[in-house]
């Protein structure tokens, strides 16, 4: 099944389990989405379930929030990530807040889904991932799927999350391709790590098309015989402390791979709580991040920019002391 | 619609029963207010303060109309949504003083207030925020056959909300009545010096029935309220209200109004919409000797009210 695929059947299956559920966006509907998530959904669930809006993501994150104070379980579409400024009043100032200031009188159960990520030739402001805006926020949480089967779990779960969720698509994998079963599947767990590949030498720790890299990159550090450990954290917010723990412990040292710049990144976030809570455990840590310039359009340029599988491979050949000779 | 001037109260005020009950909750506003500010200069109230004072009738004589499955939000001046819709003033006193008892622990504060047992989404900090509030719940309400109340100032009018958030509700039929409470300043600037056109205008663009109506008249404000709430509940879509008032007070605690026209306060405490109310109904004496007294209780039990113990396990996130 292919990864938008996965989407799809993720909200139908919520949409009919739920009738609470509502998913709305530009161009979802008739159109089917511009990243073609969604097609079928309004034949099949009717126009006062899944809608059309106009461009419009101040009205779009509004209404979500309004909604779902009111008893609906909004899934919304904010089309590209790059996008997601216009909705951080609804997302950050209201929504996010809105079960602490009311002192618990409710939560508010939406999920906005976005695509994110570099290489596809989009250029500065259609390509970004854009993580560390929203990181900082109590009470939102941050879903970054890297396969299909996860993507439709965590999708599951986010609807299902009485609290906001932010989940974040990368453009590169919605043709990726994984066999998930039939039928329905179960919701995921929010906040849950998967390690994707044993190793013992390191930990390179990523989300979404960098799980990918990552797995590439430890291919070609075995053969260096490095044995690379590759953590998918799946959920930024909230992060599987314990599964950066346990791997540290086996491994001494992390390598963090975000696709984004490395002042404020996540990646920062997860040294820092290597740092604190297993240090006695740790040998190295460091980050792989993009350059601090914004992205660029040229495909040269771009993919110089992105931390690709050889690059994150020569920065732990580099940082674990294997000279180039050592290969020889 | 036709736009109706400032003037007298309408003549066809409601029974003696129900104008006292819209005079009750316009002077419990008012005297919630002046309370505040009291406390305010004691030191009890922290932060800052955004006082309703001159504008009541809007508040009180919209949500007078409203029923069980209706919704509001209101704005950082929100004390006066609040109390207009039934939110229990001992609660609200208690969360302006950061008390334990407040309506959100504390929580929240003045301008953050969320009360949903009496209908209020929130009061929101952000200018323009009520009204993406409450064309949210004007989708969730449809269902339900409810209307969603969104109030704010002539300042939020120039915010992309109001333009995307109405153009959504009308696109989409929602029953979502908006109500421009255009007291002629936002924040400390005069509204004509920064709102291109006429306000209700807008709407009007938008397809969106309007009306400019005095809102220092509440029966007038009721009558205006009551046609649009019950259009929206038919399902013939939104409505704009621009109800023209006054604040009596300054934006905020820091501000102390000087930018005013000589005269201009003066002249709108002639139509001061308590004054107008009582000089309608008559003898209000038993009604306002209640209020006195329901004031002079609550400032001494929110005074005696506990501070709110810091939570080391609060949580981030709703269980489940």
């Amino acid at each position: 099944m292919e990864f938008r695929v996965a989407i799809r059947d993720a909200l139908a299956e919520e949409l009919e389990r739920d009738e609470r559920v509502v998913v709305f966006g530009e161009d979802v509907a008739a159109a089917g989405g511009v990243f073609v998530t969604t097609p079928g959904l309004l034949e099949r669930f009717g126009p006062d379930r899944v809608f059309d809006t106009p461009i419009s993501e101040l009205a779009l994150a509004g209404a979500a929030f309004g909604s779902a104070v009111c008893g609906l379980r909004p899934v919304i579409e904010i089309m590209f990530g790059d996008f997601l400024p216009l909705v951080m009043d609804s997302l950050v100032n209201q929504a996010s807040k809105y079960w602490y200031i009311s002192n618990e009188q409710a939560s508010v159960p939406l999920v906005v889904r976005s695509a994110v990520g570099a290489g596809g030739r989009f250029g500065a402001i259609h390509s970004q991932s854009p993580v560390t805006w929203f990181h900082a926020v109590p009470g939102l949480k941050l879903v970054a799927p890297s396969t299909p089967a996860d993507a439709k779990a965590l999708l599951k779960a986010a609807v299902r999350d009485d609290n906001p969720v932010l989940f974040l698509e990368h453009k590169r994998l919605y043709s990726m391709k994984e066999d998930v079963g039939g039928g329905r599947s179960e919701a995921g767990e929010l906040g849950s790590a998967a390690v994707r590949r044993d190793g013992s030498d390191v930990t390179l720790v990523s989300v979404m098309k960098g799980v990918h890299d990552c797995l590439a990159a430890a291919e070609l550090l075995a053969e260096d015989g490095i044995d690379a450990e590759v953590i998918d954290l799946r959920t930024l917010r909230p992060l599987d402390r314990a599964a950066i723990a346990e791997s540290l412990a086996k491994t001494n040292r992390l390598a963090a791979v975000e696709e984004g710049p490395r002042t404020g990144g996540w990646a920062g976030e997860v040294l820092a709580v290597a740092a604190e809570e297993s240090l006695d455990d740790v040998d190295d840590l460091w980050r792989i991040t993009t350059p601090e310039h914004p992205i660029p359009y040229s495909p040269s340029l771009e993919d110089a920019f992105l931390p690709g599988a050889e690059a994150i491979a020569e920065s732990v050949r580099a940082r674990l002391g294997f000279a180039v000779t050592a290969r020889d | 619609m036709s736009r109706t001037q400032a003037s007298k109260a309408s003549e066809a005020a409601p029974d003696r029963e129900e104008a006292l009950e819209l005079y009750r909750r316009m002077l419990l506003i008012r005297r919630f207010e002046d309370t505040v500010q009291d406390l305010f200069l004691k030191g009890e109230v922290h932060g800052t303060t955004h006082l309703y004072s001159g504008q009541e009738a809007v508040a009180v004589g919209v949500c007078s109309v409203l029923g069980e499955h209706d919704r509001v939000a209101g704005t950082y001046r929100g004390h006066g949504h609040a109390l207009a819709l039934g939110v229990e003033a001992q609660g609200l006193l208690d969360e302006l003083l950061g008390r334990a008892t407040g309506v959100c622990g504390g929580r929240a504060g003045s301008m953050n207030v969320i009360d949903l047992e009496h209908r209020l989404i929130g009061c929101f900090g952000i200018v323009g925020g009520s009204i993406a509030a409450a064309t949210g719940a004007a989708l969730a309400l449809k269902r339900e056959g409810g209307v969603a109340v969104a109030f704010f100032g002539d300042g939020a009018i120039n915010q992309g909300y109001f333009h995307e958030c109405l153009n959504f509700a009308r696109v989409f039929r929602l029953p979502a009545v908006y109500v421009c409470e255009n007291n002629l300043y936002g924040e400390f600037t005069p509204y004509e010096q920064v709102t291109a056109g006429e306000i209700r205008a807008r709407a009007e663009t938008l397809d969106i029935p309007s009306q400019t109506i005095d809102g220092n008249d509440v029966w007038g404000v009721q009558t205006a309220a009551r046609e649009a709430v019950q259009r929206a509940r038919a399902g013939e879509g939104p409505c704009f209200i621009e109800a023209l008032t006054y604040r009596f007070v300054g934006h905020s605690r820091s501000d102390p109004g000087r930018y005013r026209k000589p005269g201009e306060l003066d002249s709108w405490r002639e139509r001061d919409p308590l004054i107008r109310a009582r000089d309608a109904i008559g003898d209000t004496e038993e009604v306002d000797q209640a209020v006195e007294a329901q004031i002079a209780q609550m400032i001494e039990n929110a005074l005696a009210a506990p501070f709110p113990s810091p939570d080391p396990n609060a949580r981030e996130y709703k269980d489940g």
